[in-house]
């Protein structure tokens, strides 16, 4: 339904519908893994390594058996148990063909410990307490070995080894795209710009920490799992298939409401894994939560990458070519999906918006004594998109051009466009976007408020960042080809009640992301139903049948294209039913606005009628139609979806303080069809916010020795409300042409797109570029006294 | 062990805790209140935030034997007859939460932030007095849109978007 005097819809897509599912959040009903208890309910405490790399030589827990304790567990016993290791479901070959070199990953660590936080032994006792109080009493001798934690020297001769199977460190040495046709364009090449970077490690901090409930029940012989979970159907299959815990049938896991993810709970950890084989066990639940600490030490990191790019150029500023040389950290351990984060999410974007005739990346990842590193919000695409829209900005710079028409003269502007890499975008409008933005930005306005911010003695700086991801997590053949250990389609089923209400039951996940709404609204718009009743089930395997989960901006583009399929199946069944109850042929039914009707005539039945038809089946036989009305189907996309667009950051730095302020923030995106503007805006916001951190207050800081300096809210800045802007937005859409909503997605490109576009504007106060990230204020202070020195020097 | 006594929510309630229990974990455990949040343990993230004695405070810093003979509001405690608090209104009707993790300590906070600063706030106090309260989600652009119109709401004057509507 559309208000007439907008045009702007009210109901179904495009609406800006308020959030089902915000009810039981503002009054305190929510129902996170914390809040449930189970009766008889244990508790676990996990004794961690308090050093970075170093040989178990023995662990003596007998003074630790304390009243209320129920059991202690160490590696030796889930050794005992043959429990299999945890799992990194992505296989990477190195360019001369050998596969990765895969550590093992036990849930307990048996005879090393390789990362402070790496987990020893498990307490659980009757009260946390007591876990806790009997930790303390447990001995562990260590032979302390030498730590591997700077990434720039981790692979050198004489560091040393952290698992056996590398004896260098080395994971892996891979890459992409055609070395000869590159080192052929950089030869007849008229300018190269080259750049060195780092892109920081991250902690994704979800404000809720995560958690786990194992339970057993004796008499099924059946496992549940409560966990802080994005795909309860991927840990599920870990758990079953290859760590052993249960057939998936004897396994059930629930991811009740979950307090963000940002990627972090998408994979299988340690804890959750010994909860649940622990209920068995002890013969009572078992439930975990992480401090906040603890998740800083073990939660998967993010990002964490060395580059040096080169790109070269013909005298007019067209893009000839670009090689780019990474070295990935994977910390201590391969995490989930980790292998694949630094390699097939990250080299096939670095076309970026570009049209690049030659594209070379080589990644090695590597081993050091630190926490593991795997997706986090963007996952690959927002270290690509740093390193293409620094050098292209840097490249501008260095040719004397506009950076924004530098960049649209070199944007790609003609769909399908095969990159080098990969990756055939399929829609898009750069230029669009990019002339949308400047107007949003006003930059036309820049000059002036430099000048006025130089009076109040300030610097301002203009930033452009013009990202693109791939999204629509994925043609599962084609992941398949390039390792991916599942498949990435997703399931839906729409259950249509005798009395006309639907239930939706999804494979994706929704912790944040408002899905509740936003596939309710698809189901209202499309059934002519009012939103109120339709339910959005998800997040337990007993309830879903089976499902990818949510990451990768998944969810829209892939999640509510299997419910459309489903969908057209429930509406292909209620025709077939309202043609018999109307005594009609099926080609004359027309269905519009809830409504069936027969061509011609004035007979109508409304969807609810047809519902009720379909389950009481007096107007139909059994040779003629089955009665139901209840469809399940599985999407695999065809391609993935390119979202991409504008950022503009304006900055203005205090020379006294270093102090860096985001003045304003505009940016345009493409998402492709929207579902409901207002979640979206929500989605870039947050992104946005995060980007920032990046950029200029988030930092993880390891000492020499491997402990963790930055382990607290009190160490590691997130950012706060006044430490962001509000943030001026615009769309400018074109469906991606591979899904039947058209939607490309939304989750990730705020993170994606923003940190380039902060330290682009910093570098354009600064004048030079010699400023990392996090641009804290003392590395911008030190990056004035540079700027100072230069101009004194001219 | 101790026994505790206070108010909740206008109800008397009374447990017997170990002494060294927090706050937030007499209202979580003890008496199932269990919209109030951990986050951090730092008293950094404001998940925890509830009113004691019509003061925003953090369960997560408090022990329960501090709070002994007090009143003490959660968010469990805001809707009035059925009625959401004009706060509670102002986020679902701004979109200022995703998760809902923070959410309600962040309303909790907010409706603090009214009883000091007055009804008519503007973006930068409202920025900087949410420094306690940590979001992942919504980069707080919302959150601003909606501590405003709660505030005004508060004050008893229409938020802008329900008078344009």
């Amino acid at each position: 339904m559309t208000n007439p005097a907008t045009s702007i819809p009210t109901t179904g897509i495009g609406a800006r519908v308020l959030r089902k599912e915000d009810h039981r959040y503002i009054t305190g009903a929510g129902r996170y893994t914390d809040d449930i208890n189970r009766p008889g309910q244990s508790y676990a405490f996990f004794l961690r390594s308090p050093h970075a790399h170093a040989n178990i030589r023995s662990i003596d827990t007998s003074a630790a058996c304390i009243k209320g304790v129920l059991a202690i567990y160490t590696g030796a016993d889930i050794a005992a148990d043959k429990l299999g290791g945890l799992i990194c479901g992505w296989m990477i070959n190195s360019k001369d063909g050998t596969p990765m070199k895969a550590g093992a990953h036990p849930a307990l660590a048996q005879g090393k410990v390789r990362y402070v936080g790496d987990h020893v032994a498990v307490i659980i006792a009757d009260t946390l307490a007591t876990a806790r109080d009997a930790a303390e009493k447990i001995v562990v001798d260590y032979e302390v070995l030498p730590a591997v934690v700077d990434l720039a020297t981790s692979t050198d001769t004489g560091a040393a080894v952290i698992h056996d199977v590398s004896e260098n460190n080395v994971v892996y040495d891979w890459h992409l795209g055609d070395k000869g046709a590159v080192e052929a364009a950089f030869k007849r090449a008229a300018h190269i710009t080259k750049i060195d970077l780092a892109n920081n490690r991250l902690v994704p901090n979800a404000m809720e920490p995560r958690a786990a409930i194992g339970d057993y029940d004796r008499g099924e012989g059946a496992f549940t799992l409560y966990t802080t979970s994005q795909n309860p159907h991927v840990a599920r299959l870990i758990l079953s298939a290859f760590i052993g815990i249960a057939p998936e049938n004897k396994l059930r896991v629930v991811a009740p409401d979950v307090g963000g993810g940002f990627g972090s709970k998408i994979f299988v950890y340690a804890e959750e894994t010994i909860c649940v084989w622990a209920a068995k066990k002890v013969g009572r639940p078992v439930k975990w939560v992480a401090d906040r600490t603890e998740e800083f030490l073990c939660v998967a990191h993010g990002r964490d990458h060395l580059t040096h790019a080169e790109m070269a150029m013909n005298s007019d500023g067209k893009i000839l070519a670009m090689r780019v040389k990474t070295r990935a950290n994977l910390g201590a351990y391969l995490s989930t999906f980790s292998s694949a984060v630094p390699t097939y999410l990250y080299a096939p974007l670095l076309s970026g918006q570009y049209d690049i005739p030659a594209i070379y990346a080589e990644v090695e990842a590597v081993y050091t004594n630190t926490s593991p590193v795997d997706a986090y919000r963007g996952a690959g695409r927002p270290e690509a998109t740093f390193v293409v829209e620094r050098i292209v900005e840097v490249a501008a710079r260095q040719l004397g051009q506009d950076p924004a028409k530098f960049r649209m003269k070199n944007f790609i502007n003609k769909w399908p466009h095969q990159t080098p890499v990969i990756m055939m975008y399929d829609a898009g409008d750069y230029i669009g976007s990019m002339k949308r933005a400047q107007e949003l930005a006003d930059v036309k306005g820049f000059g002036k408020r430099k000048r006025e911010s130089a009076k109040a003695g300030k610097l301002r700086g203009l930033g452009y960042s013009a990202y693109i991801e791939a999204c629509g997590i994925a043609p599962s053949a084609a992941v398949g080809s390039l390792g991916a250990g599942v498949g990435l389609w997703e399931s839906a089923e729409v259950r249509v009640n005798p009395v006309g209400t639907v239930e939706v039951l999804t494979g994706s996940h929704s912790h944040g992301q408002g899905h509740e709404t936003t596939f309710a609204q698809l189901v209202s718009g499309r059934l002519g139903i009012p939103i109120e009743q339709v339910s959005i089930v998800h997040g337990d395997t007993d309830k879903v049948q089976m499902g990818m989960g949510t990451y990768g901006s998944r969810s829209g583009a892939v999640g509510m294209s299997a419910i459309v399929k489903a969908l057209d199946k429930v509406e292909a069944k209620a025709r077939k039913v309202a043609a018999l109850c109307m005594e009609a042929a099926e080609g004359d039914i027309d269905f519009k606005d809830g409504k069936f009707t027969v061509k011609g005539t004035d007979k109508s039945m409304a969807f609810g009628e047809v519902a009720l038809q379909a389950y009481v089946a007096h107007k139909f036989t059994g040779e003629q139609l089955e009665p139901g009305l209840k469809e399940g189907a599985f999407y695999d996309p065809t391609n993935f979806t390119f979202p991409a667009g504008v950022h503009i950051c304006e900055v203005e730095i205090d020379p006294e303080t270093g102090v860096t302020r985001v003045d304003r923030w505009a940016a345009v995106d493409d998402f492709g069809t929207i579902i409901n503007p207002m979640i979206v805006e929500g989605q870039v916001h947050g992104g946005v916010a995060q980007g920032i951190g990046q950029a200029l207050l988030e930092g993880t800081v390891y000492d020499e020795n491997g402990q963790l300096l930055t382990a607290s809210f009190m160490d590691y800045t997130m950012p706060r409300a006044a430490d962001v802007p509000s943030f001026s937005l615009g769309f400018n859409t074109t469906p991606a042409p591979s899904n039947p909503l058209g939607i490309k997605g939304c989750g990730e490109a705020g993170a994606i797109a923003a940190p380039a576009a902060v330290i682009n504007a910093i570098t354009d106060a600064l004048g030079h570029e010699e400023i990392a990230m996090p641009a804290t204020p003392n590395a911008v202070w030190v990056a004035v006294q540079k700027m100072m020195t230069k101009m004194a020097a001219e | 062990m101790a026994t505790v006594s206070m108010t909740v929510n206008g109800e008397a309630v009374s447990a017997v805790v170990d002494a060294r229990t927090l706050l937030v974990h007499y209202l979580r455990d003890n008496l199932r209140l269990t919209g109030t949040h951990v986050g951090c343990d730092t008293s950094q993230c404001g998940a925890c935030v509830v009113h004691v004695d019509g003061k925003a405070v953090k369960a997560c810093t408090m022990l329960a034997l501090t709070a002994a003979g007090c009143e003490v509001t959660t968010i469990e405690g805001l809707e009035q007859g059925g009625k959401l608090h004009p706060m509670q209104e102002a986020f679902r009707e701004h979109h200022g939460l995703q998760c809902g993790y923070c959410t309600p300590g962040m309303i909790m906070a907010a409706i603090d932030i009214v009883n000091r600063k007055g009804t008519h706030l503007d973006e930068q106090t409202i920025r900087e007095e949410l420094e306690g309260n940590i979001c992942r989600c919504t980069g707080y652009h919302n959150i601003v849109r909606a501590v405003e119109a709660g505030s005004a709401a508060m004050g008893g004057s229409v938020p802008t978007k329900m008078a344009a509507e």
